[in-house]
């Protein structure tokens, strides 16, 4: 995961003079921004976290696809308003509630934003934006499912809340990789390696593929002494 | 032929419609906010409501290699229940949004006291947010409605050139032609217009400045209704030009004028990048848009 620092330079060299000079105040707003508790309305950089999508849009359209292929540093242009808005959020030190918020009154992309920076963010450390983890993941958004297992989830969901993630990662199509801190987590599960195999006979059963994930994710639950045996015959 | 239907209630049609509507040429399309068909009693449902217009159903439509945006406002007929009508005090927070290219449906309904006001109020939100408005003219008592609509934008900070009337037919476009605003005709099964009526007016008053959507919802009404006007301009003599004008162009133009229209389906939003293409969700490589025409 990129650090905030390397986020913003990853995001400003991809922008256009336009793109870089509102982004460097919305930036400069979001960071002076005090605590209005009794003022109407959303703070400036709300507003801005909200249209951030359509001023730090890539330079060139109609360019070939191939353009669009991420930099060295993994981050693609289409990653560029997910990345403003959660260079936004840090700038503003968003706490629990203020994200909590942001979320509820989010587009698809806003959430996305949210989830993904929550691992930037002073409240990284409590479980306090677990409910919004939790709400991403009853979606069908597979955008949003995708953002919601990042390191916040692999740090604070509760291992059952875990296992139904990685599952539904499986079940929609959601690549591993997006899933923070999955080696560590899904080591020895035996809970999840039972999940795992029954989902996979279930598969088996009805005809279809198991995905290719599900074999690496199977494997690490036995990775130490403790996991199932049993299955360790019958699944492979 | 690339298709952009102006005006389609997708949230009401299912992922068969939006795989033939993707064959049929269909790339991009606007879905505004109206009427679900059954009541709402409180502010709440219409947040969920536009939640849903910017998150799920582009999300949705994305998985069909279509680009989805909306219009957001109170309609008309709810503008009527008091139980609804704090909905125009917190607009305002959704019309910021990204996926937001126009505020509608406004109009009328029944010319209600009521209904100025909602559209009144709303038609200024629009000129305060930037945004053109979708502004549907009356089923019933549609000349008339169509004349009280212009009276009210003309005297709104609105420039008809921001304005799409809708739902025109025979008897209102050429008052709606004079008045500068761009030309909305929704072609139906059974109401409104069909396909042949449409090229008529087509030939009549000439493709500049007119949409053509299929305003399909929970009712009786085909998704399709942009490709077979389409597909009778041409058989009707109209060039390839012309079609692109009317099918593509003009919404492109009109949705444009909000500054927000983003038509790079290669980008954050197909499917492919959602759910095949590997670790593409985070990293964002881009799956390849449909280039077809
Ligand atoms: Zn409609």
């Amino acid at each position: 995961m990129l650090t905030v620092t390397e986020l913003r330079a990853a995001v400003e060299q991809r922008l256009d003079e336009t793109g870089r000079a509102w982004l460097d105040g919305a930036l400069t707003d979001a960071a002076t921004s005090e605590p209005r508790p009794d003022a109407p309305g959303p703070a400036r950089w709300e507003l801005d976290f909200a249209s951030a999508g359509r001023h730090v849009r890539t330079p060139a359209t109609g360019r070939p696809v191939t353009a669009d292929r991420p930099g060295p540093d993994g981050l693609g242009p289409v990653d560029l308003p997910d990345a403003a808005r959660v260079l936004i959020l840090h700038a503003a030190r968003a706490d629990a509630p203020t994200v909590a918020r942001l979320y509820a009154h989010g587009t698809g992309a806003e959430r996305r934003a949210v989830l993904r920076a929550l691992p930037h963010l002073g409240l990284f450390a409590g479980a306090d934006a677990v409910p919004l983890v939790e709400d991403a993941l009853r979606t069908n958004d597979t955008r949003l499912v995708a953002a919601a297992v990042g390191p916040y989830a692999a740090r604070h969901l509760s291992p059952h809340s875990w296992r139904q993630a990685v599952l539904k990662c499986l079940f929609t199509g959601v690549p591993l990789s997006a899933v923070a801190d999955w080696e560590r987590r899904a080591r020895g599960d035996g809970e999840l390696g039972r999940m795992l195999g029954d989902y996979a006979r279930e598969r088996t059963a009805a005809g279809r593929p198991v995905p290719g994930d599900l074999d690496r994710v199977l494997a690490m639950t036995r990775a130490l002494p403790g996991a199932p045996r049993a299955l360790t015959r019958e699944e492979s | 032929m690339r298709i952009f239907d102006p005006h389609i209630h997708m949230t009401s049609r299912t992922t068969d419609d939006y795989e033939a509507m993707y064959a049929a040429g269909v790339r991009a399309l606007v879905e505004p906010s109206f009427w679900l068909g059954q009541p709402r009693t409180s502010p709440a449902s219409f947040y969920d409501y536009f939640d849903s217009l910017l998150g799920w159903e582009p999300f949705r439509a994305a998985q069909h290699g279509i680009a989805h945006h909306c219009t957001l406002a109170l309609n008309p007929k709810e503008a009527n229940d008091p139980r609804c009508t704090p909905v125009l005090d917190e607009l305002p927070r959704y019309l910021v949004k990204d996926g937001v290219v126009a505020v509608g449906e406004i109009g009328y309904d029944s010319m209600t006291p009521a209904e100025d006001a909602a559209l009144a109020a709303q038609l200024q939100l629009a000129a305060d947010h930037g945004l053109p408005a979708l502004v549907h003219t009356p089923h019933r008592d549609k000349l008339a409605g169509l004349r009280r609509t212009l009276d009210v934008v003309g005297e709104s900070a609105l420039p008809p050139d921001r304005v799409l009337v809708d739902h025109l037919n025979e008897t209102t476009v050429k008052e709606a032609k004079d008045s500068g605003c761009w030309l909305g005709f929704s072609v139906y099964p059974d109401t409104k217009m069909d396909e042949e009526r449409m090229v008529a007016i087509l030939r009549a008053y000439g493709p500049e400045k007119v949409l053509v959507n299929s305003a399909a919802d929970w009712g009786r009404s085909d998704p399709l209704k942009t490709r077979k006007v389409g597909d009778l301009m041409r058989a009707e003599g109209f060039t390839e030009d012309e079609v692109d004008l009317v099918l593509w162009r003009n919404p492109v133009a009109f949705y444009g004028l909000s500054g927000r229209l983003e038509l790079d389906l290669d980008a954050d939003d197909t499917a492919a990048t959602a759910t095949h293409e590997g670790n593409s969700i985070l990293r964002g490589a881009p799956a390849a848009a449909p280039a077809e025409r």
